[in-house]
């Protein structure tokens, strides 16, 4: 449970020396607390203070590092039930599962739909993060065979490796030793064999038991035998389950601090029909799960979950924000289009997107609105003609212009004379409303 | 260490609605927990999915989503009974777009006049929305109100700058009512205040705190849904307890991603089935987030989006 600034207080050396950088001990304990401070700042503190210190501080969902180098992902360190509260830290990364029954050509066709998965959305790169190679076979040849072609084909890419039997497990993972890989299935049948060969290979293990209580105990098993990188399956693969299981295991971590749940759940979202398989996948991804492993993974289907995971986890008191510039958009001359939006990451990114589809060169002043799109930021007082001139005056760009005109957003078509009133000496024009209709509004006046 | 499991007991319950009449009558809401969370309360009612037809052709669909509709959209009765009698609709929600100043500018009486001959046609229940114009749909709205009295109907939507004519109508002809605010939690209470203050019964009343669709919005319309269901269950916030509304299809079919063509963006893949998960994905989404009511456009997604709500109950 995390402690209140008075806690911390007296756990710290209490001389106020000033070496952390804050003016006293009650200070430094104060931002430690709210999480804006790291006890390594203070070079007294004595090591039990430590322990109980780094305990209660620890987020209530393990933090764990998938795979390496950067395709790595992080997984967990989650503290709220509710994203209105705080953002969500981790976003649920994406597994495909490649079954060893396929054969090499399948399996290396599908690593090549993973390598080349990445889309580019509102600035961000967002790709298919792992690949599941599952012991379907029975056979432990078979599924090195599928694990060899995998570690050839996507280099890089974060593997589990699923199977209940370790000697299979063994030969597997070993291709993986230094990578970070997860190795799923280990069981109360098996627990003692899986924790040994994750510890040998720094393996990250995932657990699965049959419900909560059996999981927390077994979680508490390989914590035992020396594991403390898991993720967790409660055996859940009903859409009713999931929800269930997955909310009482957050708040079990988050409410109660209760440890054994507190680990990055794996949630399996397979199904035959792929739309099905998209909409439970996006379950797991509004509701805590932090892998969900998937079938197949088709352009459309990717676009529309990496475009969920992108919304459920953006910071709720933060819009994403581009920078406040005027940015150039191919090469452009004194004579090319200047046009004016916010700084709305999303708007930015549509707007300068049609730019580019039109292949005429524009000048786009980005205007900081506090990250709003163009009309809340309009209806909140942040985009009006005063503000716009004087950012247009400020930025001097008249200088680089043959003629001054500028070309407003369609829906704001409103702030156009007194804009004009503003800006002595410039033409404002009106363009579309919809982005969309850039490339031939730009079109047409070429 | 054992584990016990966190339970919630929650003091306020969303009020269960029921709209049509007779056999084909549905309740939706109800429940005493926050949504899907069925091991800790009660969910005595499935959510209800609605199919958006309109009373002018849609031509300003996208052709992939006109395309299941093609040679019945020309007519909302035809397109009705198909929605109802082929897609096995449980409900239809007829929107009066071509009624908008800035489009067709049908009149009141040309409005009755569809309301009448959809009801006439099918027997499930009917919603009937406005085209979004605040002055128009006042006059609208009590027009197509009158013409479905007593067929316990949905009428929407009302919102700040109209409620008082459209909450009136609705209570003279015994419909339910949408109360439409802008994103935003404090503003959504306070329109579900005035209208009861009307003397409007406070359980007709569906909230619709604005849809928006996936990439475009949506984590707002989630996060406000999250929160006025919270309100109502840990707070026993009576004037947040009402069943909520996501307007699904209206926002999601004329964004880039489910309008755009493979050809011109490969990256994005198959058109047809991109906008199809587009719809899916964001309805589910809400339906997550506390959505009891939906209503949706293309039948593949309302049939994914039912097959789901099967199994989350
Ligand atoms: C999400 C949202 C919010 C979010 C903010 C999101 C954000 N980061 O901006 C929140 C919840 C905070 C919010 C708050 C408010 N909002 Co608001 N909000 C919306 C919503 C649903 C979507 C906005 C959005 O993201 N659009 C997407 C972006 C990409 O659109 P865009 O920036 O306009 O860009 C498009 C075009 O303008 C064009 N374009 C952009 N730049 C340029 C440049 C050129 C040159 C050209 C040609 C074209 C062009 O291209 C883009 C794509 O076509 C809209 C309604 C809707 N569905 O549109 C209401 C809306 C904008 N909000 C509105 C209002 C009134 C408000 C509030 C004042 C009221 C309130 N509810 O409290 C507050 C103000 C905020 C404040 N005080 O801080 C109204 C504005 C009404 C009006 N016409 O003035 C709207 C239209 C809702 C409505 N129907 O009434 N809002
Ligand atoms: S460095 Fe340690 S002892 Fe010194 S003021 Fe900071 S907290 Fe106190």
């Amino acid at each position: 449970m995390a402690l209140s600034g008075i806690e911390i207080f007296k756990l710290l050396p209490k001389t106020n020396c000033k070496k952390c950088g804050h003016p006293t001990c009650l200070a430094f304990a104060m931002k430690l607390a709210q999480r804006q401070a790291s006890l390594e700042a203070c070079p007294d503190v004595s090591e039990e203070a430590k322990k109980i210190l780094g305990e209660a501080s620890a987020p209530p969902v393990r933090p764990v590092t998938f795979g390496t180098g950067d395709k790595a992902v992080k997984l967990g360190e989650e503290t709220v039930l509710f994203r209105h509260d705080k953002k969500f830290v981790n976003p649920c990364a994406f597994a495909i599962e490649v079954k060893d029954t396929l054969s090499d050509d399948e399996v290396s066709n599908l690593c090549g739909q993973v390598v080349n998965s990445e889309i580019d959305r509102v600035g961000q790169k967002l790709r298919i993060d792992a690949i599941m190679i599952t012991n379907a076979s029975g056979d432990a040849g078979r599924l090195e065979a599928a694990a060899k072609v995998v570690a050839a084909k996507a280099p890089g890419v974060p593997v589990i490796i699923y199977t209940e039997n370790p000697q299979a497990a063994e030969a597997a993972i070993r291709l993986f030793a230094d990578k970070r890989p997860i190795l799923y299935g280990a069981d109360a049948s098996n627990a003692e064999a899986m924790a040994a060969i994750a510890k040998n290979n720094k393996a990250i293990l995932g657990v699965v038991a049959n419900g909560l209580n059996e999981l927390s105990d077994l979680t508490e098993k390989v914590k035992g035998l020396g594991v403390e990188d898991m993720v967790i399956d409660s055996g859940a693969r009903k859409a009713k389950d999931i929800i269930a299981n997955n909310t009482l295991i957050r708040r079990a971590a988050t409410k109660k601090n209760f440890k054994p749940l507190g680990y990055p759940i794996i949630n399996f979202m397979q199904r035959p029909d792929s739309l099905y398989e998209t909409l439970l996948a996006g379950i797991g991804v509004t509701k805590y799960a932090s892998i969900v492993v998937m079938s197949s993974i088709e352009k459309w289907k990717n676009l529309a979950l990496f475009t969920l995971r992108q919304n459920i986890y953006t910071d709720p008191q933060v819009p994403m924000q581009v920078e406040q510039k005027i940015y150039n958009i191919g090469e452009p001359k004194p004579e090319s289009p200047f046009m004016i939006t916010t700084n709305f990451s999303l708007t930015y990114f549509i707007v300068s997107g049609e730019i580019e589809n039109s292949k005429v060169p524009c000048r786009l002043a980005v205007m900081d609105c506090e990250g709003l799109s163009v009309l809340t930021a309009w209806a909140a007082g942040k985009f009006t003609a005063t503000k716009i001139a004087q950012f247009i005056t400020d930025s001097g760009i008249e200088k680089e212009m043959a003629n001054k005109e500028l070309i407003l957003p369609g829906y704001v078509a409103i702030l156009s004379g007194s804009i004009e009133d503003k800006l002595p000496g410039w033409k404002v024009t009106v363009g579309p409303r919809e982005a969309n209709a850039l490339p031939a509004f730009l079109k047409t006046r070429n | 260490m054992a584990f016990t499991p966190t339970r919630e007991t929650y003091s306020g319950k969303v009020y269960p609605v029921t709209v049509g009449t007779g056999d084909s009558a549905i309740t939706f809401g109800g429940e005493n927990v926050l949504p899907f969370n069925s091991f800790e309360g009660s969910t005595p009612n499935r959510p209800l999915v609605a199919f958006e037809i309109q009373d002018v052709p849609p031509s300003d669909w996208p052709e992939n989503v006109q395309k299941p509709f093609a040679g019945v959209s020309d007519d909302p009765v035809k397109w009705a009974k198909y929605c109802q009698d082929e897609l096995k609709a449980k409900a239809i929600a007829l929107r009066l777009i071509g009624t908008h100043p800035d489009r067709e500018n049908r009149s009141p009486e040309d409005a009755v006049k569809t309301v009448k001959d959809v009801l006439a046609a099918i027997h499930i229940p009917l919603i009937i929305l406005g085209s979004n114009h605040a002055e128009k749909d006042s006059s609208v709205l009590i027009a197509a109100a009158e013409a479905a009295k007593d067929r316990n109907c949905i009428i929407g939507k009302a919102q700040e700058a109209n409620y008082k004519t459209i909450a009136a109508a609705a209570m003279a002809n015994n419909h339910k009512l949408i109360a439409m605010s802008e994103l935003d939690i404090n503003l959504s209470k306070q329109l579900n205040i005035l209208i009861t203050q009307m003397g409007f019964d406070k359980e007709r009343v569906i909230t619709d705190p604005m849809c928006s669709a996936l990439g475009y919005g949506l984590e707002y319309t989630y996060s406000v849904m999250e929160r006025i269901r919270l309100a109502a269950l840990t707070q026993n916030d009576v004037t947040m307890q009402q069943p909520m509304l996501g307007d699904v299809g209206m926002y999601v079919w004329k964004i880039k991603e489910t309008t755009a063509s493979e050809a011109d963006l490969p990256q994005w893949g198959a058109s047809e089935e991109r906008g199809i998960a587009w719809e899916a994905e964001t309805a589910t989404a809400l339906l997550v987030a506390g959505a009891e009511l939906l209503i949706m456009r293309h039948p593949r997604a309302v049939e994914a989006v039912e097959k789901i709500i099967e199994e989350l109950i």
